[in-house]
């Protein structure tokens, strides 16, 4: 295309942008609206993941093993199921360091220390805390530790008890994966929803500032201007209303993560909203600019094209 | 030039808007088209800018059959055609001055070129200090003279004026009419629309007289008889 046409389809453009103020006005503050949406939702599916990761590292699984089993033993266990391709992290309470656990959360209640105190020994066993990297997988590394069991000492098991085949322990896990996946599934829908919804009014707002111009544009078809001529101008348009809309939004972001921030923080754990903001800002930058520029030049361009018909 | 061969109009109500109309325009004729409204005047017209599409029978502009040209190539032939309408059809957002560069930027002409024949042209119809007003701030005399500056700036083979002083009143229409007149006489073909007697009577040019779709007249030098 030559650089003299471009020129006049660029300045006719800003031309009609700035003669057409009210309705410029009015499509970008349509505009804005949508692109906040769009924000927002990227910023709840943040919110919403780091809650839900916060969530699932709370599920674990124990292994309690029986008083006498030698150190080595459990020792040896802990490193076959690190060697597990499911398992995350495996922790170690020795007999003594469980025995602390025990003393300082009934530090309150003396019947239960006194109780304890009248014992020779230590009751309890040592403990392998198992946290494995995706909920449906505590079911494998518990049958694996049954194997284990089974296996390896031929009788005399080493562990006493493991709290998956609890039947409260474990309907807690599933209830968990449950309401974690349908969280994730309603979130979705509920951002596509919203999305779609905010994209058709804008969509409708720019057919419609067209639509006063439709004359015009059979005016322009009669004086014998190209279908291209007449409709780049409108997309120019379209465009410098979806690049303001989104300048604006990021903009209206900032102050409002910023104050947002130390609440959700606070709230859902892990993610402070507003430096997550800027230090993706490249992203929110492509994705809100990104979606302006292209719904406003999209939306443009086919509602010019029922008028240029004739 | 212009030919029209057995053309008919039909809408899908059964209504007639033509005939079949049969007439041709030699250039550098200036014919005039009366008729009382509804008579098809304007339908005639629309046909030579392919805005409408015969039911039966084809136009011809220059031996091209202007319904078969693809809509892309449309504008090389509206180029070709001036058009001025009675409701003027300005751009409202755009001044005087950019209305008519808008019709020589659609030709692709180049910008020094624009600078200096839209002044021209406006001067050409009297306008020369209004150049910079927007349309609702001209009179309805001084909007259809911006439109007829627009029709001729891209020096074209023919102007169709549909009913070009259907809204001004006489001075206005006078003035219209002998703008035309001048364009005719530098060589360009006009053909004029119009159900005003008085400008007829005054022109002493070719008539063509139409009733309910058809043409009951076509007199070398007529004048408005109905």
């Amino acid at each position: 295309m030559k650089w003299l046409t471009t020129k006049r389809i660029l300045r006719a453009g800003v031309l009609d942008f700035s003669r057409n103020a009210f309705v410029s006005f009015a499509s970008i503050l349509v505009m804005t609206v949508t692109l906040f949406t769009v924000g927002v939702t990227l910023f709840a599916g943040v919110i919403l993941n780091s809650a839900l990761i916060e969530l699932r590292d709370k599920a674990d699984v124990n292994v309690y093993f029986t008083t006498n089993a030698p150190e080595e033993q459990i020792l040896q266990m802990k490193t076959s199921l690190e060697a597990l391709p499911e398992v995350a992290q495996v922790e170690y309470l020795s007999r003594d360091e469980a025995l602390a656990q025990f003393r300082e959360r009934h530090k309150n209640d003396q019947l239960t220390l006194s109780a304890l105190d009248e014992l020779s020994d230590n009751p309890l066993g040592a403990v392998l805390n198992v946290k494995a990297k995706d909920l449906s997988q505590y079911e494998a590394i518990a049958a694996f530790l049954q194997d284990q069991q089974a296996a390896s000492t031929g009788g005399a098991s080493i562990i006493d008890k493991i709290n998956f085949f609890d039947e409260q322990h474990r309907a807690a896990l599933d209830r968990l994966e449950s309401i974690t996946a349908s969280a994730q599934r309603l979130g979705l829908i509920v951002v596509i929803l919203l999305i779609v919804t905010t994209l058709a009014i804008s969509f409708n707002t720019l057919r419609l500032a067209i639509y006063t111009s439709r004359d015009e544009i059979q005016v322009m078809r009669l004086v014998g201007a190209g279908a291209f001529y007449i409709r780049a101008p409108f997309m120019v348009e379209g465009v410098l209303y979806g690049l303001i809309a989104g300048i604006v939004t990021l903009l209206l972001f900032y102050p409002l993560t910023w104050w947002l921030g130390g609440v959700t923080g606070n709230f859902f754990g892990g993610v402070n909203i507003f430096s997550y903001y800027l230090s993706n800002f490249l992203y929110f930058f492509l994705i809100i600019i990104g979606t302006g520029v292209l719904l406003g030049a999209i939306a443009s361009f086919l509602a010019v094209r029922r008028y240029l018909k004739i | 030039m212009i030919y029209y061969d057995r053309v008919s109009k039909i809408y899908a109500d059964n209504s007639i808007a033509l005939e079949d109309v049969s007439f041709s325009v030699e250039p550098g004729e200036f014919v005039s088209v009366v008729g009382h409204s509804g008579a098809g005047k304007t339908t005639l017209v629309k046909m030579l800018l392919a805005e409408e599409r015969p039911t039966t029978g084809s136009v011809f502009f220059e031996s091209i059959n202007v319904h078969e040209i693809p809509l892309n190539k449309m504008g090389d032939l509206r180029r070709k055609i001036g058009t001025v309408f009675q409701d003027f059809r300005l751009l409202p957002n755009k001044t005087a001055y950019e209305n008519i560069a808008f019709a020589m930027e659609a030709a692709g002409r180049p910008e020094e070129e624009i600078r200096s024949d839209v002044p021209h042209v406006l001067e050409l119809v009297d306008l020369g200090d209004k150049i910079n007003n927007f349309p609702d701030e001209l009179s309805g005399g001084e909007q259809q003279r911006v439109a007829i500056a627009r029709a001729i700036v891209n020096q074209p083979d023919v102007i169709v004026a549909d009913e070009p002083t259907g809204n001004l009143d006489p001075v206005n229409t006078f003035e219209v009419v002998q703008i035309l007149k001048k364009i005719n006489d530098l060589g360009t073909t006009i053909i004029l629309t119009t159900h005003n007697k008085g400008v007829i009577d005054s022109l002493k040019k070719r008539v063509i007289t139409m009733d309910r779709g058809k043409v009951i007249r076509d007199d070398k030098e007529g004048k408005y008889i109905l």
